[in-house]
């Protein structure tokens, strides 16, 4: 029997204080019947005697303290789970709004999930092909990697967002038997145009049929954000573990997710940490990163790419500092590459793989392929470095040497940097290219490659 | 003893009441699923605990059970190469009994109670002993025997002892004390985590810690039993130093605690080390390896403990007379959950919403670092060696907890986002990092490397900061402004940081470098600057010579396999042979 309670005492910002009440859990699921009928969510944050402090899910307007009545539901928050889900879209709560029927669950979990053991993870090492040569060929995606995008307000990273949702494939190797791919996408924040330009791209390429989307608008309460990155991952876990597939989770804006949190901090009068950020951020965003993997024995992964748009483009900002601090690298975005327009903007020398190197060479991509991504880096710092000098002391102050590098490193953003937005390069075009590139660079000079690979590819 | 009742549930933090007979820093089980807490503050009846797990589902009303004493580990054989969460259960044992997620209120034994050891006694009936005495030993692994000694609270004369094959709780030994009492001797025994364990006396630290890697054992080496920190930005390459200390380090035994980091690279360790080779004895670094992995996403308070249980686990072999080296990676997230914990207590918060007691809990972490003789009546010498990764905001060294640890360590590795942003690993800046350790550990080099070894380390650092110096001229006015003399300088200091210092952790030869061979290639470097010096001086025109052919062969010395340590010696012949083609050239 589930008892009611109208002793709701105070309601603060996103808070509720309810008095009088019995056998109330930590992080209990509460439903709230405003006098309207209208019914509301929230989860238990704390109990403290007889008093509970409820988080609501979608805001306090028009809760009336006299008249609403308080029920706790003797469980977590969860979600309702089934292969259905696919093809749908969901609000932020997890509550269908693309017109279609309920959803039948075929399961429901706890949306905090619990952490992988370490022991049974297994290592990410499976090459993902994503097209984008800035990707591929130099900061290379693995099956059950996290990496974030840090970007900037008004930088192409939705597009980016996009395109790897579009092409994201793995190298199929004969005779293996094709695995089954999802996109889990989360909205947190985003206006609703952005929101519609991505279901509408994965509608006009098909890919909406193998995505479920969770929107949470930018008009959305602020505070249901806390649990969309949850659903979203609940839903990639039930996917990829209990029905074997390999999921791409995208998540954005983290930003947005982060300023939400930031706001119940406040409401609960916590002392602050850098920026006004609660001291616990690092291990929230980590309860969220860190439900990327893949574990042993099991055939479905879950690989992460979380958007973020930096503040002022500073990334010692807390949202991106923490948030390096557990993925396994990132992409970071460049705005005078976007002003170029170079499209995808991004800023190889800033950007890093972690897992790149168990994820490239013989037999995942090519032979060649680590020695080509050293060589590519050398030759563009030296050609920056030569643009540097250029700026300074003009183009008389070049040596040759110089003039080719910054030859190259025009070159190398023009042509292997960008590259269009329906562009789908294989791992074998990315490479070629960077030999094509190589031509620019007398041969004397390609210390970083090894001989035999220099006779077989440099023709 | 009486069971308490939960009056609040704030994350993990909960308060009983009914507590009063409870100690502070008891382990408490909480609820029906038993999760395990401790006591961290008493107020009259009421108990403030943080849970080692999660508590959602917890409630008020539900029970607390204390188990009447403090955190402890268990020690015996049986843990090396195991994996251990923050509070000492095999991660293994957990993934067999709960599957690949971590769920609640399981209890799994830190030490298996079941294997037989085969104990080999190393005293005789009538021989007198005290705590920390060795009475025998466990061949464990290929390369760690695993000494019993005697607890610290017994003392007297062995009744009797038998070699032979027993489980971890079965009696070795008996040792009847002063009142004629017969105390039976197990192989296992716990001690408090926060507790450090007692030794006869502390000595200043003599001998480097050699790690196989160039900068640190030439510019800032850490000595057997000092401690070092390793602040830096994301991307810098902390993990990687960390790692790379843990492979290659010539301790004899490797306590890694993965503090709050990530679950990839734990399970990156956990299937790499087993494939390593010890340089020395070519055994899998795993056989003197115990890991710790609490990561960011599990429980925050296990996390706390986490580098306790894992330097308590390390004192115990420094007693056992081994040089130990623990790495905590990273001690930042280890004062977050400090942090977290003490604003559930509403503390008053320190600097950047620290409690105000963060430095003490650091300096005492890191004094439980040294070189020690060890208790009992005969003499043993110990060392354990503390290195922690700093991960700072941003980068930013005003840190608390980089202050905080600056304080008591002596090593300082800086790793600077601007080199590592140049790919130039490992990413330890050479001006800004300093070791206090020279003076103690010079004699220990001198004598086992080379007499000039000092020096040489001195003359290349000075080359290194002449070069920082004349940067600064060169972006004003350019390269071709400098002298002969200084053109020279820039050359060599390139020469130091490209051919020398930066190290490549994933290639099979560069990844770890000996004493020996780091001595003869720095040597080379030295001795290329010096002849060429000699030519410089002679006018004889400075592009001519930092071009000469063997530059190539310089920048390929780190390559070279250890066995053929003689073809980088005889690089310096081949110095000469060219200069002297060269100055033939000119003076013509």
């Amino acid at each position: 029997m589930i008892k009611e309670y109208k002793t709701i005492s105070e309601i603060v910002g996103p808070l509720m204080l309810v008095k009088n009440v019995e056998n109330v859990k930590y992080e209990e699921l509460v439903e709230i019947e405003l006098q309207t009928g209208e019914i509301r969510n929230g989860k238990v944050l704390e109990v403290n005697k007889d008093m509970a402090l409820v988080q609501l899910f979608e805001g306090a307007r028009g809760i009336n303290i006299g008249q609403s009545k308080v029920r706790f539901l003797g469980k977590g928050v969860e979600i309702a789970l089934s292969e259905d889900m696919l093809g749908r879209v969901f609000d932020g709560q997890g509550r269908p709004i693309d017109g279609k029927e309920k959803i039948l669950p075929e399961i429901t979990k706890d949306i905090n999930g619990s952490p992988i053991n370490p022991f049974s993870r297994d290592y990410p090492n499976e090459f993902i092909q994503t097209g984008i040569s800035t990707i591929d060929g130099l900061n290379t995606l693995v099956r059950g990697q996290k990496l974030p995008i840090f970007s900037g307000s008004g930088l192409p990273h939705n597009r980016m967002a996009a395109q790897i949702a579009r092409q994201a494939k793995v190298l199929e190797k004969e005779g293996e038997p094709i695995t089954k791919f999802a996109v889990v996408f989360a909205a947190m924040g985003i206006t609703f145009e952005e929101a519609q330009f991505f279901i509408e791209d994965f509608q006009k390429t098909g890919a909406i049929e193998r995505t479920v989307l969770f929107i949470n608008l930018a008009n959305d309460p602020a505070i249901e954000r806390i649990s969309t990155p949850r659903l979203a991952l609940t839903t990639a876990e039930y996917l990829a573990f209990d029905k074997g597939m390999h999921v791409l989770v995208i998540l954005t804006d983290m930003t947005n997710y982060c300023e939400a949190l930031r706001e119940i901090s406040a409401a609960r009068q916590e002392v602050p940490g850098r920026r006004g950020y609660p001291g616990y951020l690092y291990t929230d965003l980590s309860t969220i990163y860190e439900r990327a993997g893949r574990i042993k024995g099991k055939e479905g992964s879950i690989t992460q790419i979380p958007i973020l748009t930096m503040p002022e483009d500073d990334k010692t900002h807390p949202i991106p500092d923490l948030t390096g601090y557990i993925t396994e690298g990132q992409i970071v975005f460049s705005r005078s590459l976007h002003r170029k327009g170079i499209y995808p903007p991004v800023d190889v020398l800033q950007s890093l793989s972690r897992l790149k190197d168990k994820g490239i060479g013989k037999g995942k991509t090519r032979e060649d392929h680590a020695d080509v991504f050293n060589q590519l880096f050398a030759c563009y710092a030296a050609g920056l470095e030569a643009r540097e000098l250029e700026a300074i002391l003009g183009q008389a102050a070049l040596s040759d040497l110089d003039k080719i590098y910054y030859k190259f490193a025009e070159e190398f953003e023009k042509r292997y940097i960008n590259q269009g937005e329906y562009e789908n390069r294989t791992i074998f075009e990315t490479l070629n290219m960077s030999w094509e590139l190589f031509k620019l660079i007398p041969k004397v000079e390609l210390k970083r490659i090894r001989d035999a690979y220099l006779e077989k590819y440099l023709k | 003893m009486k069971t308490g009742k939960i009056i609040k549930v704030a994350g993990p933090l909960i308060i009983a009441e009914g507590m009063e007979e409870a100690n502070l820093f008891d382990v408490v089980k909480v609820s029906k699923m038993e999760l395990i807490g401790e006591i961290i503050e008493m107020r009259g009846d009421k108990a403030s605990i943080q849970v080692y797990e999660e508590t959602s589902g917890i409630g008020v009303g539900d029970p607390v059970y204390s188990l009447g004493m403090p955190l402890s580990v268990e020690l015996g054989p049986g843990l090396i190469s195991k994996i251990y969460d923050g509070i000492q259960r095999p991660l293994d044992l957990i993934a067999e009994q709960a599957g690949d997620l971590l769920t609640r209120g399981i209890s799994v034994p830190a030490i298996d109670k079941n294997i037989k050891w085969h104990f080999i006694p190393l005293v005789k009936k009538g021989d007198e002993v005290s705590g920390g005495d060795i009475i025998g030993y466990v061949q464990e692994t290929v390369l760690i025997k695993h000494y019993i000694m005697i607890p610290h609270n017994v003392e007297g004369v062995i009744e009797n002892i038998t070699e032979g094959d027993f489980t971890v709780v079965e009696p070795v030994a008996e040792v009847k004390n002063k009142n004629n009492e017969k105390i039976k001797i197990q192989m296992l025994q716990t001690w408090p985590v926060r507790k450090p364990r007692p030794y006869k006396v502390k000595k200043n630290p003599t001998e480097p810690m050699l790690t196989g890697q160039r900068v640190i054992d030439t510019f800032f080496p850490v000595a057997k039993g000092g401690t070092a920190c390793v602040p830096g930005p994301f991307g810098s390459g902390k993990t990687v130093v960390q790692h790379q200390l843990a492979k290659w380090a010539d301790a004899e035994v490797i306590v890694y605690v993965g503090c709050g980091e990530r679950g990839n690279e734990m399970t990156d360790v956990l299937l790499e080390f087993p494939e390593l080779k010890d340089p020395k004895s070519g055994e899998p670094l795993m056989k003197r390896t115990i890991l710790i992995a609490n990561t960011s996403n599990m429980p925050v308070a296990a996390r706390e403990a986490s580098v306790y249980t894992g330097i308590t686990l390390a004192e115990y072999f420094r007693d056992m007379g081994y040089s130990v080296a623990l790495m905590a990676d990273s001690t930042s997230r280890w004062a977050e959950a400090m942090r977290e914990m003490s604003g559930r207590l509403e503390e008053m918060p320190g600097e950047e919403g620290y409690p105000a007691y963060l430095g003490t809990r650091i300096s005492e972490f890191y004094e439980r670092a040294g070189k020690v003789i060890t208790s009992g009546k005969k003499d043993k010498e110990g060392s354990l060696t503390v290195i922690g990764a700093v991960s700072p905001p941003g980068g930013d060294l005003s840190d608390p907890v980089v202050q905080a640890t600056l304080r008591v360590v002596k090593v300082f590795w800086s790793l600077s986002a601007n080199l590592a942003y140049r790919r130039h690993f490992p990413a330890i800046d050479w001006l800004t990092s300093y070791t206090l350790y020279d003076n103690n550990i010079k004699q220990w080099l001198m004598k086992n490397v080379s007499n000039d070894w000092p020096e040489m380390k001195v003359k290349a650092m000075t080359i290194l900061q002449k070069e920082s110096e004349l940067e600064e001229i060169v972006r004003l006015v350019g390269l071709d402004a400098l002298s002969a003399e200084n053109r020279l300088f820039m050359d060599t200091a390139k020469s130091i940081r490209e051919d020398y210092l930066h190290q490549n952790a994933f290639h099979e030869i560069d990844t770890y470098t000996s004493s020996k061979k780091s001595y003869e290639m720095l040597s080379v470097i030295l001795f290329f600057h010096d002849e060429a010096m000699n030519l410089v001086k002679a006018d004889i025109p400075v592009k001519d010579i930092i071009n000469l052919e063997v530059k190539e062969k310089i920048a390929r010395m780190k390559y070279i396999d250890e066995k053929e340590i003689n073809k980088i010696i005889e690089i310096k012949n081949e110095i000469l042979e060219q200069m002297k083609i060269l100055k033939d050239k000119y003076t013509i």
